[in-house]
C-alpha cells in the first residue's frame, strides 16, 4: 500500500529525513517511535503534503501511485489520512458542516452521490459513538475550545466519518489521561480492517498495549535504524533509547 | 475613508423632491418576504413616509408611530427637544441634514411596553432625477421598554441617489433597543447614515450594520453613555467589491461609570473595494470601571483592494478596561492546510473560512428570521450567486431596467 524509498527531507535547507526506507502493506498496523526531534512529524507532514517541507530525494508510492505529485485534497481523497498532533481551531465552521463538505467532497471524486442530510446525521451519529462523543458535537465549531483529550477524540471521530485506507497517527496518545488514551485506542481498534493500515507515530509505550503494532519502527536521526515486533516497543520501554543511540554511533544500526 | 470630502458642490447637482409622490404604492411594493419575520412596515419613498390611512398611528399601548413630519404638528412636545443631533456634531451633513430634512420616522415607545414585532422601515428611492434625500428619524424608548428596528435603504436603477439620514435615539432607563440596517443600492449611490444615540443607566443599545451592496455607504454612529450601566454593542460586517466603499464611523463617550460598550467590525474586501474603519471610544474622568472593547478584522482578497483602520482609545480615567485591535489579513495557512487534509478542495476551504469569519458578525442578530436570512444571504455572497437582496418584492427583476410602478406580471 504504502512503500518509501531513500526519503530525503529538508526544511529551510536543513535535513531533516535522511534515506527513510519503509513498506507498510493493507491489514498492518506499523508503530514509528523514536526521541523528540528525530523526524517522526516530518514524516507525517510529508505524506500529508504539508508546504515547507523540501523532498530531495527518494519517493513515496501510495496504492502504485507517486504520492508526492497528488494536491494535499487528493491524498486525502485517494484514502490518506493523518490525525495530527496538534489540530486546529477553527471558529465558525461546524464539525457537521466540516464533516458533510469533506465527505461529499471525496465522495464526488469517487464518482459516488453525495450523502442527503438524513443520511449524513445517521452516519455521523453512529460514528460518534465509536470515540463516545456526544449529541452536541455537530453544532460546534471544530476545535474551538477543545480539551486536548477532545481535539484527539474529533481526530479520530474524523477518521471513522472518512473511513481512510492508510491512517497516520500522530502522537495521538500526547495530551491523554488514561481514560481518553483508551476511548482513542478502541476507536482506531474499531475502524481496523483487512484492506486498511495504521501507521502510530508515538515515542511512549503506553499507546501500544492498546494498539498492537504488527511491526515497531526506531526512527533516529532522520533513519530507521532498527525495526522488530511488538516486543521491541517493551524493549524500548524497559531500556530508553540511549543503546540505540550507543549501537547507531558505533555502525551497528544501518 | 472620505470623511473629509466637501458635499456641498456635489449636494446642488442633485434634485430635492420638496412633496410626497401622489401615487403611493404601500402596500402593493412595500413588502418583505423574509420568512416568518411578521415585520410592521414603515415605508418611506422619496424621502417621504407614505402611508394610506393615517399619517401618524397610535396604538392602545400608547406606541406612537408614523411621519416625523405629523408628529411635528401633532405632539411638538414629544418631538423638538429631541432633534438636537447637530449640537453636538460638527459634521456639516448632520447641520445640512438639521436645516433640509423633508421627514422621516418617529417611533414612540412609552414606559413597560415589550414590542414584539420588529418595526422595518424601507426606504425606497425611485426617480427619474437625481435625487437627494435628507431624512430625520426619532426613535424613543421609554423605561423598560424593548423594540427592535430594522432599516432597509434601497434604489431602483434609474438614477443617482443621495442619501443624508440622521436617526435620533433616546434610551431611558432600563430600555433596550436593537437596531439592524442593510441595503440595495446602485453602484452610484451615496448613503450616509448618522445615528445619534443618549443612553440612560442601564439601558441596552446594539446596532448590526450589515452591507452587501453599496456605492458608497457610510454609517456614522455616535453614542453617549450618560449615566451608570448604559451598554452600548455595535456591530458590523461590510462583503464589498468592485469600486463599492463602505466607512463604518464610531465615537462613543463614556460620560458614566460602569458602562459597557463593545464594537466588533469585520470585512472582506475584494477587486478595487475600499473600507474604512474608524472606531474612537472616549472615557471621561468619572467613567470609571469602563470595560470598552474594540475589534477591526479585515480580509483583502486582491492587491488593490484597500481598508483604512484606526481603532482609537482616548481614556481620562485610571479604572479601566479596554482594549482595542485591528488585524488586515488573508486566510489562517494553517486553517486552510486543516480542511485541505480532509479532502476539501483548497476552493471550496477558502469560502468555509470566509463564511465563518463573516457569519460571527450575523450571529449577533437576535431576531432569528433575520439572521438566517443573512447567514444565508452572505452563503450566496460568497459564493457569487447574489447581489441583492432577493426577497424584497421591489428587486425581484434583478438587473432589468426597472420602471416604477413594476409589471405587475413579476408579483
Amino acid at each position: 500500500m504504502l512503500k518509501i524509498e531513500d526519503l530525503h527531507v529538508s526544511i529551510k535547507g536543513r535535513e531533516i529525513l535522511k534515506g527513510v526506507n519503509l513498506t507498510v502493506n493493507a491489514g498492518e498496523v506499523h508503530a514509528i517511535m523514536g526521541p523528540n526531534g528525530t523526524g517522526k512529524s516530518t514524516l507525517a507532514s510529508v505524506i500529508a503534503g504539508k508546504e515547507g517541507y523540501e523532498v530531495t530525494k527518494g519517493s513515496i508510492s501510495y496504492n502504485g501511485k507517486n504520492l508526492l505529485d497528488l494536491s494535499i485534497e487528493d491524498r486525502a481523497r485517494e484514502g490518506v489520512f493523518i490525525g495530527f498532533q496538534y489540530p486546529v481551531e477553527i471558529s465558525g465552521v461546524s464539525i457537521a458542516n466540516f464533516m458533510r463538505t469533506a465527505l461529499n467532497e471525496i465522495r464526488q471524486y469517487r464518482g459516488l452521490d453525495p450523502l442527503n442530510g438524513a443520511q449524513f446525521l445517521r452516519l455521523m451519529n453512529e460514528k460518534q459513538k465509536v470515540v463516545e462523543l456526544t449529541d452536541k458535537l455537530s453544532t460546534r465549531s471544530v476545535n474551538e475550545g477543545f480539551s486536548g483529550g477532545e481535539k484527539k477524540r474529533n481526530e479520530i471521530f474524523q477518521m471513522a466519518m472518512l473511513e481512510p485506507k492508510l491512517a497516520i497517527l500522530d502522537e495521538t496518545d500526547s495530551g491523554l489521561d488514561i481514560d481518553a488514551l483508551r476511548i482513542v485506542a478502541n476507536g482506531v481498534n474499531q475502524l481496523k480492517t483487512k484492506d486498511n493500515a495504521t501507521i502510530v507515530i508515538t515515542h511512549y509505550q503506553r499507546l501500544l498495549d492498546y494498539i498492537v503494532p504488527d511491526v515497531v519502527h526506531v526512527l533516529f536521526d532522520g533513519r530507521i535504524v532498527k525495526s522488530g515486533p511488538k516486543e521491541l516497543a517493551l524493549e524500548l520501554e524497559k531500556r530508553g533509547y540511549d543503546w540505540i543511540k550507543e549501537e547507531y554511533e558505533q555502525g551497528k544500526l544501518r | 475613508m472620505k470623511s473629509f470630502t466637501d458635499y456641498s458642490q456635489q449636494m446642488q447637482r442633485y434634485h430635492i423632491q420638496s412633496t410626497p409622490d401622489p401615487y403611493r404604492p404601500v402596500k402593493e411594493y412595500f413588502q418583505c418576504q423574509v420568512s416568518n419575520m411578521g415585520s410592521e412596515m414603515l415605508p418611506m419613498l422619496n424621502g417621504w413616509y407614505v402611508h394610506e390611512g393615517e399619517s401618524l398611528t397610535t396604538y392602545p399601548n400608547g406606541v406612537i408611530v408614523g411621519s416625523l413630519k405629523a408628529a411635528l404638528q401633532q405632539y411638538p412636545e414629544l418631538v423638538k427637544p429631541f432633534l438636537k443631533a447637530q449640537e453636538d456634531d460638527a459634521d456639516p451633513l448632520m447641520a445640512s441634514n438639521a436645516q433640509q430634512f423633508t421627514d422621516g420616522v418617529f417611533l414612540y415607545i412609552p414606559d413597560n411596553v415589550k414590542v414584539e414585532k420588529p418595526f422595518q422601515i424601507v426606504s425606497l428611492v425611485n426617480s427619474r432625477e437625481d435625487l437627494l434625500v435628507q431624512n430625520r428619524n426619532l426613535i424613543r424608548v421609554g423605561q423598560n421598554s424593548e423594540v427592535s428596528v430594522i432599516q432597509c435603504d434601497d434604489s431602483t436603477r434609474y438614477g443617482k441617489t443621495f442619501l443624508n439620514v440622521v436617526t435620533e435615539i433616546q434610551l431611558a432607563e432600563h430600555a433596550q433597543f436593537h437596531y439592524y440596517k442593510t441595503e440595495n443600492k446602485e453602484a452610484e449611490s451615496l448613503l450616509f447614515h448618522h445615528l445619534y444615540v443618549n443612553q440612560q443607566a442601564y439601558s441596552l443599545f446594539h446596532s448590526n450594520a450589515i452591507t452587501f451592496n453599496a456605492g458608497y455607504v457610510c454609517n456614522n454612529i455616535r453614542i453617549n453613555l450618560n449615566e451608570p450601566f448604559a451598554e452600548a454593542n455595535l456591530y458590523g460586517l461590510y462583503l464589498v467589491d468592485k469600486n463599492q466603499h463602505c466607512d463604518n464611523r464610531i465615537r462613543v463617550v463614556h460620560h458614566a461609570p460602569d458602562c459597557k460598550s463593545r464594537q466588533l467590525y469585520k470585512g472582506i474586501m475584494d477587486d478595487e473595494a475600499q473600507a474604512g474603519f474608524l472606531g474612537h471610544v472616549v472615557v471621561k474622568p468619572d467613567a470609571q470601571r469602563t470595560v470598552a472593547l474594540q475589534t477591526n478584522r479585515n480580509i483583502l482578497l486582491t492587491d488593490k483592494a484597500k481598508i483604512n483602520t484606526k481603532p482609537f482609545l482616548e481614556i481620562y480615567a485610571d479604572d479601566v478596561q479596554c482594549s482595542h485591535g485591528a488585524t488586515v489579513g488573508q486566510l489562517d495557512d494553517e486553517a486552510l492546510f486543516y480542511l485541505r487534509s480532509r479532502g476539501i478542495a483548497l476552493r471550496t476551504a477558502r469560502k468555509l473560512l470566509m463564511f465563518a469569519f463573516a457569519n460571527e458578525v450575523v450571529q449577533f442578530v437576535e431576531i432569528q428570521a433575520l439572521r438566517d436570512r443573512l447567514s444565508d444571504m452572505v452563503q450566496r455572497r460568497l459564493n457569487g450567486e447574489l447581489t441583492i437582496c432577493d426577497q424584497c418584492l421591489l428587486h425581484n427583476a434583478e438587473h432589468s431596467d426597472m420602471i416604477f410602478p413594476i409589471d405587475p406580471e413579476k408579483l
